[in-house]
């Protein structure tokens, strides 16, 4: 009966003080806000407060070391008067377009390869994802290398086969040329995370469902058509989404391999909001070119709520 | 039945030929910057050398140059620093918040939820002006607690989202039963629910960790001098002076600054994988 009593007694609430701290810690309406604090106070403070600042600098004529007042939405008004912003507005969506749609395409392509049986399976997916892994400013200076006009890699490699008439093109010096290279690190670079996510996709279809296909008859089109795509929509539509807003955004790409020339035809909103914010110290125009990030975010945010994460509050 | 096995053994044979492009884009670059990062000077400027490959013997000359005519391992060791603290901080804070995301229900619990996850969205391109001019009220400018105190900004959002998944695969029931013996929910989170999880945190520290050390916008704009520079930054950044481009040591540095993440890489490459999906997919 005395090692009954003992655990009844550990079981029920305690007394003094320390039971009392104990019991409240074990409330959710305690704990909960309790263990959330910290990291509200870091999105309140570095997220949500600098957002804020974004929004108030956007619409004034501040200028770093300078008093500012509102101006209201002149900044947005006056930067579709600037040909460099015009440039990166077109830039912004040409390079995000290409570049997402390859890394859909390949990315669908690649991973079909690795869901087949292979033999250093674990090898070539490590070999894969290794662009994504590796620090892009420090792969893109490799890239930069590659492109470079004297020595370019590239350019000795597609001569040596006769695809390119020597010297080649000037890759970084000319405008689309410029824009293909951007677009081709911008993939590279992405296509890993195409690849295993749409990956992870194809593993969890049941297997039951091709082998159904094929017993009705349809071919690895067909099957690839009406099995495979429709039950990838949901993975792919997270994808793309993620993508999007990360192209849309890059900056490093472009910082390390272009500066956004020549003459602005790579630009991207983060390297010009860089450049006329800190490089220039029009904090308020460069704050408004960020900004024309947002309509994008709030797309992509808009999408993933209603579609993909449905159950997800 | 002879003849299935081999039309399977052909798709494989043509599936791995197939696979040969994807990895010679995938790999090629590397291979060219470890490359260029051996070879001498002379061999390098020859524009009638095969680029492709190296003749004139190997040499260490860029490495060492570049350890011992530059500020290179200051800039690692800032790097290893900040990713370091930045990582353990981001963690701490996420698996809390996680864990209450995951389990708990209190006053605004589900808007906190969104939060978290439109904060995951915010991409660093959007908010680094106005951030920069936080970090000059903190104090911090040019120094490099200014990025041990911003990269949580995204590693937060990261780790909680990432724990969040992992701590809703472990059953409540198991979690329970310890709390009817006793535990409090705290030790019941401690001993219990942790060590589950261990899969979830190895993926939480090693994203965290290469997201920090490959950060580069907030470090480009809140640091400048040779002190207090990641090594991203300074390779970009200082071996770089005016037009003449000292491409051995550039790459050199290009091939070091990597070391720490293909070290993590080599040991955790199924973490990266499943986290990678699990970030996404879940």
């Amino acid at each position: 009966m005395a090692v009954g009593g003992i655990r009844v007694a550990t079981a029920s609430p305690r007394a003094g003080l320390t039971g009392r701290v104990r019991e409240l810690f074990d409330r959710e309406g305690v704990l909960g806000p309790l263990f959330v604090t910290p990291a509200l106070i870091i999105l309140l403070l570095l997220v949500a407060y600098p957002f804020a600042m974004a929004l108030y600098f956007a619409l004034s004529n501040a200028f770093i070391g300078r008093p500012s007042h509102l101006v209201g939405l002149r900044n947005f008004i006056n930067l579709w008067d600037s040909d460099a912003f015009r440039q990166t507005f077109q830039n912004a969506f040409v390079f995000t377009g290409i570049a997402v749609a390859f890394k859909v395409v390949l990315g669908i392509s690649l991973a079909l390869l690795l869901n087949q049986q292979l033999w250093f399976k674990r090898m070539i997916r490590g070999a894969v994802l290794l662009p994504w892994v590796i620090p892009t400013a420090l792969s893109t200076l490799g890239w930069w290398w590659m492109f470079n006009s004297l020595y370019s890699v590239v350019n000795w490699t597609g001569i040596a086969l006769g695809i390119m008439d020597p010297p080649g093109p000037n890759w970084l010096g000319q405008k689309y040329y410029a824009m293909a290279a951007v677009v081709t690190v911008n993939v590279w670079r992405g296509l890993p995370f195409f690849a295993i996510t749409i990956l992870a996709g194809l593993v969890a279809i049941p297997k039951e469902l091709y082998e159904a296909a094929e017993a009705d008859g349809a071919g690895a089109v067909s099957r690839f058509w009406y099995v495979t795509l429709p039950l990838l929509k949901g993975v792919l539509a997270i994808v793309v989404l993620f993508s999007t807003i990360f192209t849309f955004s890059d900056f490093n790409i472009v910082y390390v391999l272009t500066h956004g020339g020549p003459i602005n035809s790579t630009h991207l909103f983060a390297t010009l909001a860089r450049q006329i914010g800190l490089e220039t110290g029009r904090i308020g125009e460069g704050a408004a070119i960020s900004l024309y990030l947002f309509p994008v975010l709030v797309l992509v945010v808009w999408a993933q709520l209603r579609f993909v994460r449905k159950q997800a509050y | 039945m002879a003849g299935f096995g081999r039309r399977k053994f052909w798709w494989r044979i043509a599936s791995h030929l197939l696979l040969i492009p994807f990895l010679v884009f995938a790999l090629f670059p590397f291979y060219h910057m470890a490359l260029t990062s051996l070879k001498t000077d002379r061999e390098l400027y020859d524009r009638n050398a095969v680029p492709l490959l190296i003749r004139q013997g190997p040499t260490l000359e860029h490495y060492t140059k570049l350890l011992w005519e530059t500020a290179f391992l200051t800039w690692t060791k800032n790097s290893l620093l900040i990713t370091i603290l930045a990582t353990a901080l981001s963690v701490v804070v996420g698996t809390l918040a996680a864990y209450a995301l995951a389990r708990l229900r209190f006053f605004g619990v589900s808007s906190f939820g969104t939060g978290i996850f439109v904060t995951y969205l915010v991409p660093t391109s959007l908010l680094f002006l106005p951030l920069a001019q936080v970090v000059n009220w903190l104090g911090l400018a040019d120094s490099k607690w200014a990025l041990v105190v911003t990269y949580p900004t995204f590693l937060v959002p990261f780790c909680t989202w990432l724990l969040m998944g992992y701590f809703r695969t472990v059953p409540k029931e198991i979690e329970e039963s310890a709390m009817v013996d006793g535990a409090t929910r705290v030790q019941a989170l401690m001993r219990i629910i942790l060590p589950i999880a261990i899969p979830g945190l190895v993926c939480a520290v090693l994203f965290a960790f290469t997201l920090s050390w490959n950060e580069f916008i907030y470090a480009l704009t809140f640091t400048s001098s040779s002190d207090e520079i990641t090594s991203s930054v300074g390779i970009t950044t200082e071996l770089i002076r005016g037009d003449i481009y000292f491409w051995g040591s550039l790459m050199a540095g290009a091939v070091l600054g990597s070391v720490p993440i293909v070290i993590l890489y080599v040991f955790f490459l199924d973490y990266y994988v499943s986290g990678l999906t699990a970030g996404a997919v879940k």
